[in-house]
């Protein structure tokens, strides 16, 4: 504002003074001095009404501050408190499950007798295993979570028992107590989340479907705009292939490494290697068959580590990143164990003995319109061709020579976030000569909190 | 001579590292931040106009970017239930834990419409601390601009005048803008509309709009065949002007409805971005109004 006064008032003079150089009679000088002295003079009128209106303006919109932030505070005072896992209270929540099953084989794929061998299949109707989940923040520092598995012959397992620091900064998390091993895509993920009814066949015979530990996970998220998470896990060496143990020290050890990112807003990924290694003491396998055809096969028994490497990755795709509407996901995951050591042959013969697993799955899901999915996946195996000591190549079967394979296709339809229809049928053909048709009806269902889904 | 030129270098980083990193859970927080905090805040967009932002997946990359994070703005009141929390704890950044200043949720500084008094999922997906979809009310961007500004501050005090500065040349444009906006929209007023899903409580409360019906039969749910010619019979009792949805849903139950109703469709920006006319926050408003007028037509 008074900038404009100076101006003019500069204005005024230099105009004045370059007609003053000019010749120009007095008469007219004085007539310019007079027009100029009325431009000032009307301009500063205008200047001072326009400071009256600011002023004014000024006041008004400081009152109007001070009724909003009034209105604000009272607002605050209402609002709720930001939102947290169900404010004290845990929260609870429960899956309910079960599933129709229509198939004839539940042995051992051929070549995987001494690996884990729990399908989860049963004839018929049958109900699953209801999950019930608690969790809440302990304090500002801790977060606790547990997970029952109540099985329905009755008799609860826990799935899950762990505390998750919530403070740690700098891309730090630890936890402690009992969870799903980091390693691969889907070991982390819990059964009502899985995509296809049961688990892809290296989980079930490498993993027993799933990695879980009694111990410690740390995992740290790089400061960077892609995503690099490395973390690491040493336990007890619970889960398969580990050996239950009573002793000192760390039974067990993972480390994996996960990268992700976007490309535009349509699609994402992730990828991931992994690392396992335990040692195994006494694992027994039973049922196992060997070169003798003894009938129901024999009982063996392994000591020797176990060294597992896996790669995994996933990617998503959804046209203008709106999952809600249509999204194709395509993941795979290949997982190799080496394990090597000692073979009790029937229990009695004892020598050494070497072996090379591995297998892969990959599977895609796509979401065709809202609310409803559909999913194809092919597994694979390879039992490997195993080293056997002298005093067991008689005994033991070093080469199968045959990869089980299988192939599923499933239909699933979720008329809302808690509840999932699901349909899928399977050629089973991990079994030399004995291939398998199997179909599924499934029904997941979730009370109670629901919690942020992994991606 | 090069060394002043790398002392420059060296300022110019340091000084735009020390900007404010900020996650917008939404586009049209990233845009009201931008507003507030100009060049002195670098902002991440979360998630799309074209996104669900109920349906959002805790993809990796939001996890990298909120590790780095010094102000997390979101709406808050559970919109982001299904993802956020994965994020926020995957992050490990304790700058943007719930309660601490860096996590800045709209939703607390408003008046919250449709706080249900029975919460029961056979309602459907209803949201515990009330409706969560806030920014269609433009009057409702002033007092959380007011406390975004408190936080800016708070979490960056060495710019203290500019925020204020920046605050107050944005009140002073939005009250202009609300005036003319209010002064557009008044053929609106007591218009009957339909709504796809219960997401403009507040824009119909603003506005003055009626509404009369919507086509989830509970939020949340896909509008069914039944539903849909139960609504259609409706509007032969209470006839509606047109129906409106946000531009990330799908168009077909709406045109499906206008077809046999004979009626207009107004698919609503909803967010900066949702069209191509809505790039800001100002823009975003009068693609809304447009869009409203051209429905009464």
């Amino acid at each position: 504002m008074f900038k404009k006064t100076y101006l003019s008032v500069a204005v005024a003079a230099l105009l004045s003074h370059s007609l003053n150089a000019s010749a120009a009679s007095d008469a007219d000088l004085q007539a310019i001095r007079l027009q100029i002295q009325q431009l000032k003079q009307n301009y500063e009128q205008r200047i001072s009404q326009l400071e009256q209106r600011l002023e004014l303006a000024e006041a008004g919109s400081k009152q109007a501050e001070v009724v909003a932030s009034q209105a604000q505070a009272s607002v605050q005072q209402a609002a709720p408190a930001a939102s947290s896992e169900g404010a004290f209270n845990p929260a609870v929540s429960l899956i309910l499950s079960g599933t129709y099953g229509n198939l004839t084989q539940v042995t051992p794929a051929t070549g995987f007798a001494m690996n884990a061998n729990n399908t989860g299949y049963t004839q018929g109707f049958s109900l699953k295993e209801s999950e019930l989940g608690i969790s809440a923040n302990i304090d500002p520092d801790f977060r606790g979570v547990a997970t029952m598995a109540l099985a329905p012959a009755g008799g609860v397992t826990v799935e899950n028992a762990f505390v998750q620091s919530s403070a740690l900064g700098n891309g730090l998390n630890l936890k402690i107590g009992r969870f799903f091993s980091g390693l691969g895509y889907l070991n982390e993920q819990h059964a009502h989340a899985w995509d296809f009814v049961d688990q892809p066949l290296v989980y079930r015979t490498l993993w027993d479907n799933q990695l879980g530990e009694d111990g410690l996970q740390a995992k740290w998220l790089a400061p960077t705009d892609l995503f690099v998470e490395i973390g690491g896990e040493i336990g007890r060496g619970r889960g398969f292939p580990g050996t239950d143990r009573v002793k000192n020290g760390v039974g067990s050890g993972v480390l994996f490494a996960h990268l992700g990112d976007d490309i535009g807003i349509e699609h994402s990924w992730r990828a991931g290697v992994s690392m396992q290694q335990t040692r195994r003491v006494n694992a027994v396998s039973t049922g196992v068959p060997d070169l003798n055809n003894t009938a129901g096969g024999v009982n063996n028994s392994f000591s020797g580590d176990s060294k597992t490497t896996g790669l995994d990755f996933v990617w998503k795709y959804s046209p203008n990143g709106n999952t809600a509407n249509r999204y194709l996901k395509l993941q795979g995951e290949y997982f190799r164990r080496r394990e090597s050591g000692l073979l009790t042959y029937n229990l009695l013969t004892t020598d050494s003995f070497s072996n090379t697993q591995s297998g892969w799955y990959l599977q895609s899901v796509y979401q065709f319109m809202p609310h409803w999915r559909t999913g194809l996946r092919y597994d694979q195996l390879d039992p490997g061709i195993a080293a056997v000591g002298a005093l067991n190549t008689a005994n033991v079967i070093s080469n199968y020579a045959f990869n089980p394979s299988r192939a599923s296709w499933m239909l699933d339809y979720s008329p809302s976030e808690f509840s999932r229809l699901r349909v899928q049928l399977a050629r089973d053909n991990s079994r030399r000569g004995l291939p398998d048709n199997q179909i599924f009806v499934q029904y997941i269902m979730s009370l109670g909190a629901h919690g942020a889904h992994q991606y | 001579m090069n060394k002043i030129i790398l002392l420059a270098l060296l300022l110019i980083s340091t000084s735009s590292h020390a900007a404010l990193n900020v996650f917008a859970c939404e586009p049209e927080w990233a845009a009201l931040t931008q507003q507030l905090a100009g060049d002195k805040a670098v902002i991440y967009t979360a998630t799309g106009a074209l996104q669900d932002p109920h349906r959002v997946e805790a993809r990796p990359s939001l996890i990298a970017k909120a590790r780095r994070a010094d102000l997390l703005v979101c709406t808050g009141a559970e919109l982001e239930a299904g993802w956020l929390p994965v994020i926020l704890r995957e992050s490990g950044n304790s700058a943007i834990v719930p309660g601490s200043p860096g996590n800045f949720e709209a939703a607390r500084f408003v008046h919250m419409l449709e706080v249900p008094t029975r919460l029961d999922r056979s309602e459907g997906d209803v949201h515990a601390s009330g409706n969560p979809h806030i920014q269609t009310d433009a009057r409702l961007f002033l007092p959380i601009a007011e406390a975004l500004s408190h936080r800016l501050i708070q979490l960056d005090p060495a710019n203290t005048a500019y925020y204020q500065q920046q605050l107050a040349t944005f009140n002073q444009q939005w009250r202009a803008a609300i005036a003319k906006w209010e002064k557009q929209a008044a053929p609106l007023k007591g218009v009957a509309i339909i709504a796809q899903h219960r997401g403009f409580p507040y824009l119909n409360n603003w506005l003055g709009l009626k509404q009369v019906a919507e086509l989830e039969p509970k939020p949340g749910m896909e509008p069914s065949a039944a539903h849909l010619g139960q609504v259609l019979s409706e509007l032969q009792q209470h006839p509606a002007k047109m129906v409106l949805r946000a531009a990330y849903q799908d168009g077909r139950p709406s045109e499906w409805i206008a077809e046999r109703a004979h009626i207009k469709t107004a698919a609503l920006p909803y967010t900066v971005g949702g069209t191509a006319q809505a790039s800001d926050l100002f823009a975003l408003f009068d693609d809304t109004i447009a869009r409203l007028l051209a429905g009464l037509k």
